[in-house]
C-alpha cells in the first residue's frame, strides 16, 4: 500500500491529541505541559508540510518554518519564566502559581 | 513498500516516544523520549520530501530547545515525585476528552476533499530540477521576507526577554564600578590631620576617624 496524506494527517492526529492529553495528565508540572506544548506544535508542522506536500505548495513548508520560530522563541521565554518563578517561590507547581489572582 | 515500512517505523516510535514524553516518571527521560521523538519526526519530513525542514528541526529543536529543557531540568531543584502524586486523578477526564478529541480528528482525517478552488489557488508551486532548500530560499527571501524580518524580531525579543528575566545581581558579589573608579580623586581617598605635638586629636575632633584618633590620643 502507498503512503498518502491521510497516513500523514493520521499521525499529526495521534500526536495533537497526546499533546493534549499531555497536558490534562501532568496538570501540576510546568516542564512537562512546556513539552506537550511543544509536542502540539510539531503536529501542526507535520500537517503543514503534508498539505504543502500533496498540493505541491512550498508556502506551507515557509509557514512550518515560522511556527518552528516561534516554537523555539516561546520555549526559551517559558523556560526562563520557569526559572525565574522558581527562585521566587521554591515550587514550579501550578497550583502554586496564583499570584495575579487578585 | 520500502517507504511504507519507513513511515511506519518513524511513525510508531514518534507515537511511542510522544506518549513515553507524557507518561514517564523522570523529567529527564521526559526530554529525551522528546529528542527520539523530534528526530523520527524529522525523518518523517524527509519522507514527504521537505528535507531542509527536517535538518532545521533537528538543529533547532534537538540541538537547541531540547537541551534548554534539559539544563533547565536538571538545574531546578524539584521534587517531581511530589508533582506526579495527582495524576490518577485527571486520567480519566484526560482520557474522556482526548478519545472525544481524537476521534473527531480521525474522522475529519477519514472524511475530507480538497476543494475544487484550491490548485488555482497556489501561490509557489514547488519547482522540479532544484532543491528543496533552494526553493524555500526562492520564496522566503522575495516574497515571504518581511515574515523572515518578523520571526527575526521575534528571536530577537525572545532573546533579550530571556536574559532579562533570568539575569540577577547577587548582593554579596563585589564588583567593579569602572566609573566610580575613575571618578576617585585623591581628596576622597586621604585625608591629612594635622596633630598637635603632646595633645592628640581628641575623641571629637574628627568623626569616622574617632577610632584612630583614640589610638593616636593615647599613644602620644
Amino acid at each position: 500500500m502507498t503512503i498518502g496524506l491521510g497516513h500523514y494527517l493520521s499521525v499529526a492526529a495521534i500526536l495533537f491529541t497526546l499533546g493534549i492529553f499531555g497536558i490534562f495528565l501532568n496538570r501540576k508540572n510546568v516542564i512537562i505541559i512546556l513539552m506537550s506544548i511543544e509536542l502540539i506544535l510539531l503536529a501542526v508542522n507535520i500537517n503543514l508540510v503534508a498539505f504543502s506536500t500533496h498540493l505541491g505548495d512550498i508556502v506551507g513548508q515557509i509557514f512550518a518554518l515560522l511556527v518552528l520560530t516561534v516554537a523555539a522563541a516561546e520555549a526559551a521565554i517559558g523556560l526562563a519564566i520557569l526559572v525565574v518563578f522558581f527562585r521566587n517561590r521554591g515550587t514550579i507547581a501550578v497550583e502554586d502559581i496564583n499570584l495575579m489572582k487578585g | 513498500m520500502i517507504a511504507a515500512a519507513f513511515f511506519y517505523l518513524f511513525a510508531g516510535i514518534l507515537v511511542a516516544s510522544a506518549f513515553m514524553v507524557i507518561a514517564s516518571k523522570n523529567p529527564v527521560h521526559s526530554v529525551l523520549y522528546l529528542i527520539l521523538a523530534f528526530v523520527n519526526a524529522a525523518g518523517l519530513f524527509v519522507m514527504m520530501g521537505a528535507e531542509f525542514l527536517a535538518m532545521i528541526l533537528v538543529v533547532v529543536y534537538v540541538g537547541a530547545v531540547a537541551v534548554l529543557f534539559l539544563f533547565v531540568v536538571m538545574m531546578l531543584d524539584v521534587d517531581f515525585a511530589e508533582l506526579k502524586k495527582g495524576v490518577l486523578q485527571y486520567l480519566p477526564v484526560g482520557l474522556l476528552l482526548g478519545g472525544i478529541f481524537l476521534a473527531e480528528l480521525l474522522l475529519v482525517v477519514g472524511s475530507w476533499v480538497i476543494g475544487p478552488g484550491v490548485p488555482k489557488a497556489i501561490t509557489a508551486p514547488i519547482p522540479t530540477g532544484i532543491s528543496n532548500t533552494e526553493a524555500i530560499g526562492l520564496v522566503l527571501y522575495t516574497k515571504y521576507v518581511y515574515f523572515f524580518q518578523i520571526s527575526g524580531m521575534i528571536l530577537l525579543v525572545a532573546m533579550i526577554g530571556a536574559i532579562v528575566l533570568t539575569l540577577r545581581h547577587k548582593e554579596r558579589v563585589k564588583r567593579q564600578n569602572i566609573s566610580a573608579q575613575n571618578a576617585r580623586t585623591p581628596e576622597m581617598s586621604m585625608q591629612v590631620v594635622k596633630v598637635r605635638q603632646g595633645q592628640g586629636l581628641g575623641s571629637n575632633a574628627l568623626g569616622s576617624n574617632s577610632v584612630d584618633a583614640n589610638s593616636t590620643g593615647s599613644a602620644s
